[in-house]
Parts: C-alpha cells; sequence; structure tokens
C-alpha cells in the first residue's frame, strides 16, 4: 500500500518537471471577454518588482494573463473543418460605439403608401420567361431579354392607322415617355420623404385620361388665354364645370369682433414670446459656416479673406455689421460720403 | 440610401460599393487611418508604420504630410474619415512643445467620437528583436492590466478606445492553434507601457496548452496627454443597439447535409391506425343494424366496437 502511495506521488512529480504548469494564481479574478479575445486584469501591480525590472515583470504579467485567457479559450467548443480546430467563440461582452449611426427605415414611396391601405401584395416573379421565337428561356428583362419589342424589324399596323405616323418611332417614344414619368415619379418621392408635401406637376400626358382628368384639362385650355378665359367661347351643351382652383378668402372689413380681437390678442401673445428656432437648421448653419471659415484659411487662392477675417477679430472683436454706413450717417464726417 | 440619392448611381458596382458605405446593424469592421502630421521624427514615422503593420487589412497609410492639429481643428481629419470611410485615426507628430506625439482616437459618423494625445518616451522597433515575427491580419488578444484603468479619470474610455483600435474583425470562429499574436497594455505610475508579444504553445500534459512568450515587438512607453471625449449624450447615442440585432435568428429545424441538401425536421401527431382506410370491398362494407363489422370481428378492439355500437344505436 505504502508502496503504491509512493509510485503514484513520484509519478507526480516527474510529470511537474516535465512539463511546467497552466495555473496561475491571482488574488482577484481576471476579466475576460472572450467573444473579443480581451482580458483585464484588475490586480494591484507590484510597484518595486516592477521598477526593479521593468520588461521581466511585464512579460511575466503578460504571460500569466494570456495562459488564464488561453485556458478559457480552450474550454470553448469545438468545430473541426478540414483537419482545423475552430473555436466557437461566444457573443462579445464589451461593448464599442458604432461607427455610422443606426440605419433609418427606407421611407415608403408613394405607391407603397397606397398598396399598404389597400391591401396589395406584391407577385413574385419569376426571373426567366420562355421565348416564343428563340424557343428557350430568358431573363424577363435586361440583356437579351425574352420577347425583346425593341427588336421587332416589323410591326403589324392596324387598317385604321395613321399612314404618316412610324410606328417604331411611336413605340421608342412610347418607352421614352415611360421612363421620363418613373424617374418623375422617384425624384418626387425623394422630396417628398425630406420636404413631407410636394406640390403637384399640373397635367401629365396619359394614354388614355379619364373624365376628370379630361374635365381638368378642358377647364384649364379654357382659362388659359390673355383674358383668363371671360371671352372664351362655351361649347354647345357645356354644363358650367364645378373646378375653379383655389381661391383667397378674405375676412370681412365689419363684422365678427370677437374674432378679430382674438386674433390681435394671438399676435401679440406670440411676439412677447422669445422666437421659434429650428435647432436642426441652425446647428446645420453653423456648422456649414465652420467648414467655410476652415477652407477659407487653409486654400490659397482665397486666403485674403481668411486673413481680413483673422485680423478683425484679433482688433477688438467688433461684430461686422452691414448697416455700418448707417450708423455713422447723423454725425456726418465719416459717412458723409454717401450722396 | 443608395435608392434615396437624386444622382443614381450608374453602375452596379458604383451601386454596391455607396451600398457598403452606408450605415448598417452589422456594421463592416472599423478601417484605421494612420496620418503624418507636418512634422514628425524618425520614431514617430516608424511607430506609425508598425502600427499600420499590426492593423494591416483593416489600415490605411496616409503617404504625404498633413499641416493638421486634430486638437484645434478637427474638419480635416472628419473629411479623412468620410473620403476614406474609415472610423480610427493614428496621428503623429513632432515639434519642440510636443516631441514624439502620437493622437488616437475614433469617429462616430465622421464626426470625432474621442481621441486622446499620448507622449512617447521610450520606443523599441520590432527589427530591434532578432526573432520570427506573427503573419499579417492575425487577431490579437489584448490583454489590459494595472488598476489605474479603473482609478484614473478617463482610463476606461482610453481602454476601450485602444480595444476598439486594436480588436481586429468581428469573428464567430477561431483556429485556436492561430492565436499567435498578444497586445498588452499596462497601466503604472501615469504611464502606458505597450508591448506585443508572440505566442509559444508547448506541451502540458493537459489539454489545454502551457503558454510562453516572446516579445517581437513594436513595444513603447507612452504617457497620457491631452484628451478630448465626446459628451455622454453622444456616447449614448454612438452605443445605441438596433432593435434587429438584439434578437436572435437560429433556426432549430433546418439543417443542411454534407451533399448540400436541405434537411427540415417536422413535428406530427402520432398517427390513429384504427382509422386507417384499409382496401374498399364490398364485402367488408358495414352493414347498417349489425353491432360488428365483418371482417375485422376479432381483430377490432373494445374501445372501437363501442364506438360503432353507439353509433348503430
Amino acid at each position: 500500500m505504502a508502496d503504491l502511495v509512493e509510485n503514484i506521488l513520484r509519478e507526480e512529480a516527474e510529470k511537474e518537471s516535465k512539463y511546467k504548469t497552466i495555473v496561475v494564481q491571482k488574488d482577484v479574478d481576471i476579466e475576460i471577454d472572450d467573444g473579443n479575445l480581451l482580458a483585464y486584469d484588475p490586480n494591484p501591480i507590484d510597484v518595486e518588482l516592477f521598477r526593479s525590472n521593468r520588461n521581466e515583470y511585464l512579460s511575466n504579467l503578460a504571460r500569466d494573463n494570456t495562459q488564464l485567457l488561453f485556458n478559457k479559450l480552450w474550454t470553448l467548443p469545438v468545430e473541426k473543418v478540414e483537419n482545423i480546430v475552430l473555436a466557437k467563440l461566444p457573443n462579445p461582452s464589451t461593448q464599442f460605439p458604432r461607427e455610422k449611426r443606426l440605419p433609418k427605415p427606407k421611407p415608403e414611396t408613394k405607391w407603397e403608401k397606397y398598396a399598404k391601405v389597400k391591401g396589395i401584395q406584391n407577385k413574385k416573379k419569376d426571373k426567366l420567361v420562355w421565348d416564343e421565337q428563340h424557343k428557350e428561356f430568358r431573363p424577363r428583362w435586361g440583356y437579351g431579354r425574352a420577347n425583346d419589342d425593341t427588336k421587332d424589324w416589323l410591326i403589324e399596323i392596324k387598317s385604321n392607322a395613321d399612314p404618316d405616323e412610324d410606328p417604331f418611332a411611336k413605340r421608342t417614344n412610347a418607352k421614352k415617355e415611360r421612363t421620363a414619368k418613373n424617374e418623375l415619379q422617384r425624384l418626387r418621392n425623394i422630396a417628398r420623404s425630406r420636404y413631407g408635401k410636394v406640390p403637384g406637376v399640373g397635367l401629365t400626358p396619359v394614354d388614355k385620361p379619364n373624365k376628370d382628368q379630361l374635365n381638368k384639362a378642358l377647364v384649364l385650355a379654357k382659362k388659359s388665354t390673355a383674358s383668363l378665359g371671360k371671352f372664351t367661347e362655351k361649347l354647345p351643351k357645356e354644363k358650367a364645370t364645378r373646378e375653379k382652383g383655389k381661391r383667397r378668402k378674405f375676412e370681412p372689413c365689419v363684422g365678427d369682433m370677437k374674432k378679430e380681437k382674438d386674433k390681435q390678442l394671438h399676435i401679440l401673445h406670440t411676439l412677447s414670446q422669445a422666437p421659434p428656432v429650428n435647432v436642426a437648421k441652425a446647428a446645420q448653419q453653423f456648422m456649414s459656416q465652420e467648414e467655410d471659415n476652415a477652407t477659407f484659411s487653409k486654400e490659397g487662392g482665397r486666403k485674403k479673406r481668411g486673413d481680413k477675417a483673422g485680423r478683425r477679430s484679433k482688433a477688438g472683436g467688433r461684430p461686422p455689421k452691414k448697416n455700418k454706413g448707417f450708423q455713422n450717417r447723423g454725425k456726418g464726417g465719416k459717412g458723409g460720403k454717401g450722396k | 440610401m443608395v435608392l434615396q440619392r437624386v444622382v443614381k448611381p450608374k453602375t452596379h458596382k458604383g451601386r454596391k460599393f455607396l451600398e457598403n458605405r452606408e450605415p448598417k446593424i452589422e456594421e463592416n469592421d472599423k478601417v484605421a487611418m494612420f496620418i503624418k502630421g507636418g512634422n514628425t521624427s524618425q520614431t514617430v514615422s516608424q511607430v506609425l508604420k508598425e502600427m499600420y503593420m499590426l492593423k494591416k487589412p483593416t489600415g490605411i497609410m496616409m503617404k504625404r504630410k498633413n499641416v493638421v492639429r486634430p486638437f484645434e481643428d478637427q474638419t480635416t481629419l472628419e473629411y479623412f474619415s468620410e473620403k476614406n470611410d474609415a472610423s480610427l485615426f493614428l496621428f503623429g507628430s513632432h515639434s519642440k512643445k510636443r516631441p514624439h506625439n502620437l493622437v488616437l482616437g475614433r469617429f462616430f459618423d465622421h464626426h470625432i467620437l474621442d481621441m486622446v494625445e499620448l507622449g512617447i518616451e521610450n520606443f523599441r522597433s520590432m527589427f530591434e528583436f532578432q526573432n520570427d515575427k506573427c503573419s499579417h491580419g492575425t487577431k490579437p488578444c489584448i490583454i489590459f492590466s494595472g488598476q489605474d484603468f479603473e482609478q484614473l479619470e478617463d482610463y476606461d474610455k482610453l481602454k476601450n478606445l485602444l480595444m476598439d483600435f486594436f480588436r481586429g474583425p468581428k469573428t464567430e470562429k477561431i483556429r485556436l492553434s492561430g492565436l499567435e499574436l498578444v497586445l498588452q497594455v499596462t497601466a503604472i505610475d501615469n504611464k502606458i507601457y505597450f508591448r506585443t508579444f508572440r505566442t509559444v504553445l508547448k506541451k502540458s500534459g493537459t489539454k489545454i496548452p502551457r503558454v510562453e512568450l516572446e516579445e517581437i515587438g513594436p513595444s513603447l512607453d507612452l504617457v497620457v496627454k491631452r484628451s478630448m471625449f465626446g459628451s455622454d449624450d453622444l456616447y449614448k447615442r454612438a452605443n445605441k443597439k438596433p432593435s434587429e440585432a438584439k434578437k436572435s435568428k437560429t433556426q432549430k429545424n433546418k439543417s443542411r447535409t454534407n451533399l448540400g441538401d436541405k434537411m427540415g425536421r417536422i413535428h406530427m401527431q402520432k398517427q390513429n391506425l384504427d382509422t386507417l382506410q384499409t382496401r374498399k370491398m364490398k364485402g367488408l362494407k358495414r352493414k347498417k343494424g349489425s353491432d360488428v363489422v365483418e371482417g375485422e370481428a376479432g381483430e377490432t378492439s373494445e374501445s372501437t366496437n363501442e364506438k360503432l355500437r353507439k353509433m348503430s344505436e
């Protein structure tokens, strides 16, 4: 029995001498973020030992801490890919500031808004379509697309078609019109998302105008004379149109006293308060001004302006005023040159 | 948003390029710029060069001199950040007043978030250490030590900044034998000691190896000088987490086989064999009024018999 214990102890001692240990003793546990391979050792540093031999102390400290980090990393779940051992890192616990602000949700287009209200959903279309002519599947749109009507060398026309009209030109024109319309709508959508309301574009050409559109067009055409349609003759059996456009409305000169009083009081109230400041706009203005100043002082060509500004501020900080001449006018002499 | 631009990108490549620069929920790895000031000493240039080597796949070394004072005018740096889509910088300069000067900083949304000025006191280049170096682009283990990081003012922010600067690409998996580079940052006596090591893994008799370190440089002794940290409000905004990222998107019941086939596990209720429709034959038809089904008479369980009886009644 005693022999057995001795043997085991001897074996242990041999092992100890063969390999160095991986155990590291610390008073306070080090904080490890294995998701980022980071470690922080909050233990106090032995300043005297450090001062006696800096580099050795630091490298010993680094070794111990690295050992502790690796001890933790080696316990992570492991995966083998092509004979390489990969450890799966947990989610990092240290938080770092973002590089850019959070992405804003994409603003809805007018159509998307409408579709949402109406419950219209996109139908997924296949990317490839059967091309009857080439007897193969081709992309629905783009280069080498299926059933490409721009490549037609012959167009069938109806018997009552206009003989002077070029059907090829008509087709290309129609296509151009469609792309232009789409581009306009895209830009209007951008403007709508930035500024909210966008003024209307008036009448745009439509393939098959409906009753309302025709009516609007008629009213506008009738009004579009020098005398604003006063002398435009009426068509036979024409009904009076209700479309009149916007009219300005004025308060009656004599009338509701209370309403007038309230209005005046409201104006007085707003005047007595501090003027509202659009903070975002003001900040933007300030920043652009700063930027301008910076570029002026840097660039060679515009140096003069920057220098002037610098001198002025050094001289006493009098704010440059636009109506400088006005102030001095009363005294004569200095401002007297103005005729 | 690329689609929200008035002038649309003309090529697919251009569109992809712009999309890559847009704010994202899962962000790109941060890119660091290494900028030389109007006047740099040999030490400063060498430090910039070697830090660039440590940071290499996500670093940009600026070749020209830039007469910039980061603490006085930040517009140039912010312009560089926007131009290069970089959000970290290390600026080096040398003057009589501030000899061997480094400015380490980062941006949020292309505006300076924080920066710290560090004076180099002792520098040993990586070429002074005659040994093997580790390969480019290895993700370093970063080790901080010293109570100063907890006790001194703004040192926690400096710690975070240093971590952010050197941490390398984000990964989910890592090759254990590829953990080569160790950066050590120690704060003692108001100084910061930056050391770089290469790991040597040795047998320990257990599964976990015994780690030995070999210093490979660069090694720097730094003194903290001026610093500029953004307001708490700005930090709060920069540390905002997207609600989409908080949710985990693990799908438990889908997997792929080695051949690339998609496999899914579905959960079904146990099939009731009692009501299974067997072959229909005239002879097996249930007669009206009879309480036992012909052909099945011996095998049907009691419960079904009872049910049938109830139905017939």
